[in-house]
């Protein structure tokens, strides 16, 4: 079975991602490394632990702040954003 | 999230906190025992780390049809627990909560719990049991590097989780390096996945294995799974370098290539060994795992140091904790893997199910087994003494709000901050979002200083925090 594509907008860019993923996974699979930076040294952040322990890859989704990327599941139209 | 948050609450004779290898097993055993169970997990399905899958809501088959090969080792002991855990959720003897993670257990028992996510509409529970098993695993260990901080470089164990739930890869091309036998399963994942594999780097050394080889040939599945991992590497040619550290992740921006040298036994570089890898996009560090001490150390169990130096919990033979119906099992009671965290959580259910039973009883003969090997795998894998030399004053050590080797050094010599907690008060090591869970047992070692491993005091002062997870104000304002 073929898990369906889904579009996510990150930064306001369509982004196509696979039904099931995360948004870290969504990002990180297309090349996007990084979408926060670190408030003292404004150093860029994506994933590190993978699991919800570290809050490295916190991303804004539809409004909601400071969520983990690596837990998040993307859906069809989902806004995304770097913070 | 300010809004007033309606919960549930639930009663049952034993709560379950995790739903990996120890929490399934624990849940299907109290549950067969007649006893009432709750079951919150922060995952939003049954397995935890090791047993990680794709979501079954867009991948069904991915629940029964998973090979039972290298990338899940044990799998038909997950099917059968998995459809034992399913049985007892119909006949209504496990309450199964997922996507929740409590942030906050009172004594006695009860459980405070917020969504992992807050967009998936999870809507918070909160538990009581009058028994309660605790089972949330770990995380992988980490040690600074200068260039750690860079995107790119992941938990070993991170890029593990990625490639099994999600079926893709992070990166294209991948440097592995820390130490232990599960540094071997990370990387053949990513070659299996189609990732190309440039080294996986291990601190120690294979002749520290054959002191231990009597442990480990009493666990017979263990040298099966070498021998496998051994073709594996022929198969995909990917170098196995012992005795060997990445001194550096360099990249601006991001990571695309590390230094690596070669170590003596105490972690010592060997001067003119150095050597170069570029073109790399992810780095995979593991140094072991650290067990998630904070809810059984917030609800005051006896703590004692492991083999490896991490903070676990001391278990009678039934797995209870010091506090009477408090009971562990899995990596909170001593790393040890898979199959020891399905035994262990099978006696801890069973004897949560029945806590006024007297019949004495033995430590079941393969727990002893497999702690012994566990016990030989973290001897001959040790952190590297020497360690605090590969950093210099400008590495990040606590990644959250970038405090460098040079501060914590600072603060330990001039102003005496010794264990973690004064550390954190002077350097604000460990007092960012993830709480000093990255960097608590490296910042514990620079506290204790050279040569020194930190104390259980240390390590638990470090795993004392106030929330086990952060939550919404107005679930803290919910509570009175
Ligand atoms: C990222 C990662 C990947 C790994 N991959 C492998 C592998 O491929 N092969 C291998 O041999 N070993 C692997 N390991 C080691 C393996 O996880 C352990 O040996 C085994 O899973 C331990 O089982 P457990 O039941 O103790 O814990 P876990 O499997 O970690 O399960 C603990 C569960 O508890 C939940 N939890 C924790 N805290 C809370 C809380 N406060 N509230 C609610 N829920 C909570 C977690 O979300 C998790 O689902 C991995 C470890 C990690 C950290
Ligand atoms: S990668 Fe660590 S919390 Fe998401």
């Amino acid at each position: 079975m073929n898990p369906q594509p889904v579009t996510i907008t990150f930064d306001g860019r369509p982004l196509t991602a696979t039904a099931g993923q995360s948004v870290g996974a969504a990002l990180a699979s297309q090349g996007v490394t990084a979408w926060r930076s670190t408030r003292k040294g404004g150093k860029p952040r994506g994933l590190f632990c993978g699991i919800g322990v570290c809050f490295d890859c916190l991303v804004t989704v539809d409004g909601e702040t400071n969520q983990r990327a690596c837990l998040v599941e993307v859906c069809e139209g989902m806004e995304v954003e770097g913070s | 999230m300010s809004d007033a948050v309606s919960s549930s609450t639930i009663s049952v004779d034993v709560a379950v906190v995790g739903a990996g290898p120890a929490g399934l097993a624990a849940a299907v055993a109290a549950a067969e025992a007649g006893a009432r169970v709750a079951v919150v997990d922060a995952g939003a399905q049954p397995g935890g780390q090791f047993w990680r899958h794709a979501r079954e809501t867009v991948q069904p088959e991915a629940a029964d049809d998973q090979p039972d090969g290298h990338g899940h080792h044990g799998w038909s002991t997950y099917l059968d627990l998995r459809a034992r855990f399913d049985a007892a959720q119909r006949a209504g003897r496990i309450t199964y909560l997922p996507g929740l993670q409590v942030w906050m257990a009172e004594p006695g028992f009860t459980l405070h719990t917020t969504p992992a996510v807050a967009s998936s509409g999870t809507v918070p529970a909160t538990v009581t049991a009058s028994r309660l098993v605790l089972c949330p695993g770990g995380y992988d260990r980490q040690l600074p590097v200068p260039g750690w901080e860079l995107p790119g470089v992941m938990a070993a164990g991170g890029i593990q989780a990625f490639i099994k739930a999600n079926g893709v890869l992070p990166g294209k091309r991948f440097v592995i390096a820390g130490t232990g036998p599960f540094l071997l399963p990370v990387a053949a994942g990513i070659a299996e996945a189609g990732g190309k594999v440039l080294a996986v780097l291990e601190s120690s050394a294979p002749s520290a294995w054959l002191p231990h080889l009597a442990a480990a040939s009493g666990v017979p599945g263990k040298a099966l799974e070498g021998a496998e991992y051994a073709a594996l590497f022929a198969r995909h040619r990917i170098p196995y370098r012992t005795r060997s550290i990445v001194t550096e992740v360099l990249g601006s921006g991001r990571a695309e290539g590390v230094r690596t040298a070669k170590v003596d036994a105490e972690g010592r570089v060997r001067p003119g060994t150095g050597r170069a890898y570029t073109d790399v996009d992810v780095v995979g560090f593991g140094w072991g795992f650290t067990p998630q001490m904070e809810l059984p150390v917030s609800l005051g169990v006896d703590t004692r140091i492991d083999a490896d130096g991490s903070l676990v919990g001391v278990v009678d033979e039934r797995q209870q904790s010091s506090v009477p119906g408090l009971f562990l099992a899995g990596e909170v009671t001593g790393v040890g893997g898979a199959t020891l965290a399905v035994l262990e959580g099978l006696a801890a259910g069973a004897a949560a199910a029945r806590p006024d039973s007297t019949t004495p009883v033995k430590q079941p003969a393969a727990i002893t087994r497999h702690r012994r090997f566990a016990q030989a795998m973290h001897q001959a894998h040790p952190v590297p003494a020497a360690w605090p030399d590969w950093l210099t004053p400008d590495t990040t050590v606590c990644r959250c709000e970038e405090v460098t080797a040079g501060e914590i050094t600072e603060a330990r010599d001039n102003l005496g901050a010794r264990d973690a907690r004064s550390l954190k008060s002077f350097t604000r090591a460990g007092m960012g979002w993830c709480q000093g869970r990255v960097c608590g047992f490296a910042a514990a070692c620079l506290g204790a200083g050279p040569g020194e491993a930190p104390d259980a005091g240390s390590l638990a002062g470090s795993a004392k925090r106030p929330l086990a997870a952060p939550v919404a104000i107005g679930e803290l304002a919910a509570l009175d």
